[in-house]
């Protein structure tokens, strides 16, 4: 509740300023300067006519692909780097190196490759997020405790029944913060992706806000593609982190916070 | 069962001296025996030894004879920490090892059931992990070894991290259990009391040589009481011998 109170005084001091800086003493120009009122207005247009949803929707259908083949790659790439000493030693750091590049840069690349495809919004989103899963699949799997390794073991498990039903289990937690930062970074990723082609989405709208000169469209679309980031943020991940943190007795409440 | 040690040597890499130096050692079935020495004298390193979690320097572990190479089923470890699992409850954990072996569900059942009632948790049998004391939790995990009924029973220190009230509690519980079981047992500890206890024979190491410094038979009757004069009397001795060959 007090955060709605926030979100209303925060709109509440925009328009407020925009009425003071722009209509009253002519600081900003009109157009570089968006408002509330005017937000709502291009919300209330681009509703009209389905565009919004359209490209809303498009987003975040190639957000999920994308983010699925992210996770497929990392995956399989953080196992491989688990289980091979001579990957763990050469392969890891470059990846830890190539993880810090923004997803933007793999822009060119994509292009050439795949022209102004999906496939080329795709190849720009797994690059900008199967690395920092591999990453955090491998942290997690070596986070294992060992005395969970030595109990299973000296129970009778074999390899097979380790990896299933003990060092999956006891990564999960770690797994899914992983998986979370995954998906932000593929989010970014996207956006990165989207502002470059023609294909509809919240990206190109944004990008066709500016065309347009009409800072309101890029305004909102910012808007909307930080809603959709909580939203899936808030809805999947958090909760499947708080479930399984307070089942086993560790209170989830720390890890919502970045 | 039998389990021979046969001159087993231990030497880390990081170290210019054996841990553990040419031990022998057999353990007959249905045997008790507890190993006791002071701090640092490899006799976690043996118990792992035996339970393969770690590989002898020179010499090896036979069980049944058949040389030790991994750890197994039939060499259950309880541990210091207890090792249960926090995603499972109190029931799963303790039926983990029988689902790893593929017995029936009923069986599964049946058997953590009656090892939960000796235990007497079998009404929190639904807990999870966290939600039950550090004794119950150590209850638990002798339960979860128990199932098993393995040729051979390892315990590395179990009742060492419990208060001292609880951990007497629990090892009269192995007593009675012990005494009814007759199951194979190696048992860890840095307490002479709680050898004496417990054990039919009493293994010293000695820190200094990393050799067995003595083994003394216990001949009291059980249930044993700690205050009595034949028992204090024994535990003395062996506490001088561990104390001599400290370092």
């Amino acid at each position: 509740m007090g955060f709605i109170i926030f979100l209303i005084l925060l709109v509440a001091i925009w328009q407020g300023g925009y009425w003071i800086g722009v209509e009253l003493l002519h600081w900003w120009k009109p157009y570089a300067m968006p408002s509330p009122v005017g937000v709502a207005e291009s919300f209330l247009n681009l509703c009209e006519d389905g565009r919004l949803l359209e490209a809303t929707a498009n987003s975040l259908l190639r957000g999920i692909g994308g983010y699925a083949i992210a996770l497929a790659t990392g995956v399989l790439l953080g196992l491989s780097i688990h289980r091979s000493n001579y990957l763990q030693k050469n392969l890891k750091p470059l990846i830890l190196g190539i993880q810090t590049l923004p997803s933007v840069c793999w822009v060119p690349f994509s292009i050439l490759w795949f022209g102004l495809s999906t496939q080329a919004i795709l190849f720009v989103v797994v690059m900008g997020a199967a690395f920092s899963i591999a990453i955090s699949v491998d942290n997690a799997i070596k986070n294992v405790q060992p005395i969970y390794t030595k109990a299973a073991l000296t129970l009778g498990a074999n390899k097979k029944q380790l990896y299933r039903y003990v060092i999956f289990p006891a990564c999960l937690p770690e797994l899914v913060t992983g998986m979370k930062q995954g998906w932000s970074f593929a989010w970014r990723a996207l956006m990165a992706g989207e502002v470059m082609t023609t294909s509809i989405g919240l990206g190109q709208t944004l990008i066709m806000g500016r065309d347009l000169a009409d800072i309101n469209q890029v305004m909102l679309v910012m808007l909307v593609i930080v809603l959709v980031g909580i939203i899936i943020d808030k809805c999947i991940f958090s909760i499947a982190e708080r479930r399984i943190l307070s089942k086993r007795g560790l209170s989830g409440r720390n890890t919502d916070i970045e | 069962m039998s389990l021979v040690l046969q001159g087993l040597c231990k030497r880390f890499d990081n170290s210019d001296k054996d841990t553990l130096h040419e031990i022998d050692l057999e353990v007959a079935t249905g045997e008790f025996v507890c190993i006791v020495g002071a701090s640092g004298c490899g006799k976690s390193t043996l118990l792992n030894l035996v339970a393969g979690l770690e590989h002898p320097s020179q010499g090896k572990v036979l069980l049944d004879g058949a040389e030790v190479t991994k750890p197994g089923a039939d060499r259950t470890v309880m541990f210091q920490e207890h090792g249960l699992f926090p995603w499972l409850t109190v029931l799963e954990n303790v039926q983990f090892g029988m689902k790893l072996a593929g017995f029936s569900k009923q069986q599964q059942e049946d058997k953590a059931r009656y090892y939960l009632e000796m235990m007497n948790l079998w009404e929190y049998r639904d807990y999870p992990i966290h939600q039950i004391s550090g004794g119950m939790r150590q209850r638990t995990a002798l339960a979860r070894s128990l199932t098993m009924e393995s040729k051979l029973l390892l315990m590395d220190e179990p009742f060492s991290a419990l208060d001292k009230q609880t951990s007497n509690r629990l090892r009269e519980e192995l007593q009675r259990i012990w005494m009814k079981t007759k199951q194979t047992i190696l048992f860890i500890t840095h307490s002479v009391e709680e050898a004496v206890y417990l054990a039919d024979r009493v293994v010293v190491l000695s820190p200094a040589t990393g050799k067995v410094a003595e083994i003394v038979t216990v001949e009291l009757p059980r249930p044993r009481h700690v205050y009595a004069p034949e028992f204090v009397a024994l535990r003395h001795k062996i506490l001088e011998e561990v104390r001599g060959e400290a370092v």
